[in-house]
């Protein structure tokens, strides 16, 4: 290779770090990934930061900080192809559940001194700040996916990663479909594929982890799950979890949140 | 159009009809298993009757029965010992001739330049034990779809000339059937090697065993066996004739082809899309369809770069994806897409309707999305047709 490697920034935000984790997971792959690409900005893996532009920023996290929604505009600046990774980059992670409640009051739980934070009241993706050129779901994300959206970046094209339902990879697996068998409830048929249909195999409904599929009908499913016994209360926590904020999960809690009230 | 060879024979019908008890299944997988088949059947796994490879016929399921209906399915306890008393499960056999995954080539690079290799179509011999009349009928719908027209598929090709087919008529179909709609069961009249009727008679199930092939037959005769007598075939006949009276569910097939096609407008499209999911779960379990797409992945690590091929889904956007966006953005546009293909277009294309009134679409749609259903509303409550129809 004649050309300068391109060079690699990974970057955390609001986020319990797995995301990152999966790619320090990746171990045999990344050290000869690193014949292609430079890592230049890996905090995790190791001290030395080659300083930017970077050919390609990886990001973890959510928007939760006034500082933090500054710092990513300047890291954008500074990088040619920016993909979020994982649920809290793509929509907001759990902690945007502080999105539904009174953060004052969730500070003055957690903290001694309350004083000393600052935060915003809500947590946002980093779409909402920024232009994202590819978003890799998951919570956490999947090693093998994170090393397709490396390849296909190292090689100019598109990352083979379906938007399609969990359930086609149940199906594909030969799964038992939960719901159909044993009216377990699941969120499989509403949620983005990519973790292998994990959850169906060992017999528990999927929990969305990696958040709504392209055309997800949550009212659809809603009712579904209401009557295999669900009741709204439930269903909003059905919705409100790793990908709470998802613009599909969000107005399907809402709704079901405005549901328990009137009932 | 109905298949007319699906009928009840009323004649005995072949010198290779053979009766035996659950010992002569035993040496028949046994034979099966000596020749060189990997042996498919039913067994109960997670819930289900699933299809998967079977050692003895310890494994096929016993006295287990089933219930089935829009968006649900439940095993239950047969008051006898059939091996054979169900009706079809979740996995269909093209599975097996059409798997979920296969790699079409792989490109290795080189100092100069790469070389590419195919790997070899799939040879081994399979055994299908236990198919139904309504999967028989799937089969011979895919084989128009993967071994007719102008290029042939080579792995579906040579998988189906090595698949030994033992067919099984159907005594306990469930509420989501309706081969009798489609001319395609509950008793089988061709296509088989071997075709049984399990006769349940309580602790003691026995068979009746029709050689359809002269391969059928040379395995057959090596069974301890005796002829099938008058009243033992008047039993089979009443059987299927009781299995076809449980039967209610209808769907005229020549009928459902006009009304598809001159409703494409309906407001019962959209009525449909607020319940349906997307999820693909109805195509993915159908016997017939036969999507697919081709997945490039490269590994730079290696120098290797990989085509596969992967079952697809007109119900999700990607699969009409071209330069600009998905053709089929709303629900609405892939449930009509999946129906009108199905139904109406497969006409067309193939000759034939692409259902084979399995009804696995309708027991598998975990919102319980029923086609006969949806035809019949279109057909009852036709809409004028907007004066702005695209
Ligand atoms: S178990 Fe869940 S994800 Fe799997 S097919 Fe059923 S509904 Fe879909
Ligand atoms: S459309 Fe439904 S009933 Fe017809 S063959 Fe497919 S799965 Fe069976
Ligand atoms: S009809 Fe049912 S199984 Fe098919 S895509 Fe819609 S919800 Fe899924």
């Amino acid at each position: 290779m004649a050309a300068a490697k391109p060079k690699l920034a990974v970057w955390k935000f609001a986020s319990c770090d797995g995301c990152q984790l999966t790619l320090l997971d990746c171990e045999d792959e990344l050290l000869s990934l690193t014949h292609h690409i430079h890592i230049a900005n890996f905090l995790e893996a190791s001290r030395e930061v080659v300083p930017g532009p970077y050919d390609l920023s990886l990001v973890e996290g959510s928007i939760t900080t006034n500082h933090d929604a500054e710092r990513i505009q300047k890291i954008r600046q500074s990088s040619r192809f920016l993909v979020t990774i994982g649920a809290c980059a793509t929509s907001g992670g759990i902690q945007a559940l502080k999105n539904y409640a009174d953060t004052d009051e969730f500070i003055r739980y957690v903290y001694a001194s309350p004083g000393y934070i600052k935060t915003l009241s809500t947590s946002t993706p980093i779409s909402s700040h920024v232009t994202v050129d590819y978003e890799l779901r998951g919570c956490p994300i999947s090693k093998t996916q994170l090393l397709e959206v490396i390849n296909a970046f190292l090689t100019k094209r598109r990352p083979a990663i379906p938007d399609q339902s969990v359930c086609m990879d149940c199906k594909a697996k030969g799964t038992v479909c939960v719901m159909v068998s044993k009216g377990t409830a699941c969120l499989g048929p509403i949620t983005h594929s990519g973790c292998g249909a994990l959850c169906p195999s060992y017999d528990r409904g999927c929990f969305g982890c990696y958040g709504p599929q392209g055309s997800a009908n949550t009212t659809g499913l809603s009712a579904r799950l209401k009557s295999v016994g669900l009741t709204d209360d439930q269903l909003v926590r059905v919705f409100r979890t790793f990908n709470a904020a998802a613009p599909a999960f969000h107005d399907a809690g809402l709704a079901h949140e405005r549901q328990n009230e009137t009932n | 159009m109905k298949n007319p060879e699906a009928s009840i024979p009323a004649t005995h019908p072949s010198p290779y009809f053979v009766r035996f008890d659950i010992e002569g299944l035993k040496r028949l997988i046994e034979t099966l298993k000596q020749e060189g088949y990997e042996v498919l059947g039913p067994t109960v796994r997670d819930g289900a009757i699933v299809i998967e490879p079977i050692e003895s016929v310890s494994q096929l399921p016993c006295g287990v029965g089933d219930e089935q209906s829009g968006g649900r399915y439940r095993l239950t306890q047969r008051s006898d010992r059939s091996r054979f008393g169900y009706a079809v499960g979740p996995t269909s056999w093209k599975r097996f001739l059409f798997p979920p995954n296969r790699l079409l080539w792989r490109a290795t690079q080189h100092e100069r330049g790469f070389s590419v290799e195919t790997p070899p179509v799939d040879s081994q011999r399979r055994a299908f034990v236990g198919v139904r009349g309504c999967d028989l009928a799937a089969i011979r719908i895919q084989d128009r779809v993967f071994c007719g027209g102008a290029n042939p598929d080579p792995d579906y090709v040579s998988r189906r000339k090595q698949t030994f087919i033992v067919a099984v008529e159907c005594g306990s179909p469930v509420q989501t059937c309706f081969c009798t709609s489609m001319g395609t069961g509950p008793a089988i009249g061709d296509g088989f090697d071997i075709r049984l009727t399990e006769i349940p008679d309580g602790e003691n199930p026995y068979y009746l065993g029709l050689a359809g092939s002269e391969y059928g037959a040379q395995l057959l005769s090596q069974i301890d066996a005796i002829q099938v007598n008058e009243s033992e075939f008047a039993e089979r006949n009443a059987i299927l004739a009781s299995a076809a009276a449980q039967i209610t569910r209808h769907l005229d097939p020549d009928h459902a082809r006009a009304v598809i096609l001159e409703n494409p407008e309906h407001s019962r499209w959209d009525e449909v899309a607020s319940r349906c999911l997307t999820c693909g779960n109805c195509t993915q379990v159908c016997p017939t369809c036969f999507c697919s797409t081709v997945d490039d992945v490269t590994d730079l690590t290696t120098g290797v770069a990989e085509r596969s091929r992967r079952w697809d889904s007109c119900f999700t956007m990607e699969h009409s994806h071209v330069h600009g966006g998905a053709v089929r953005r709303s629900p609405r546009s892939r449930y009509r897409q999946w129906l009108s293909h199905k139904l109406g277009s497969w006409w067309e294309q193939f000759g034939t309707a692409g259902c084979s009134g399995c009804g696995r679409c309708i027991v598998w749609c975990p919102v319980g999305i029923d086609l006969t259903e949806e035809v019949a509303y279109l057909a009852t409550k036709r809409d004028a047709p907007p004066e702005d129809a695209p």
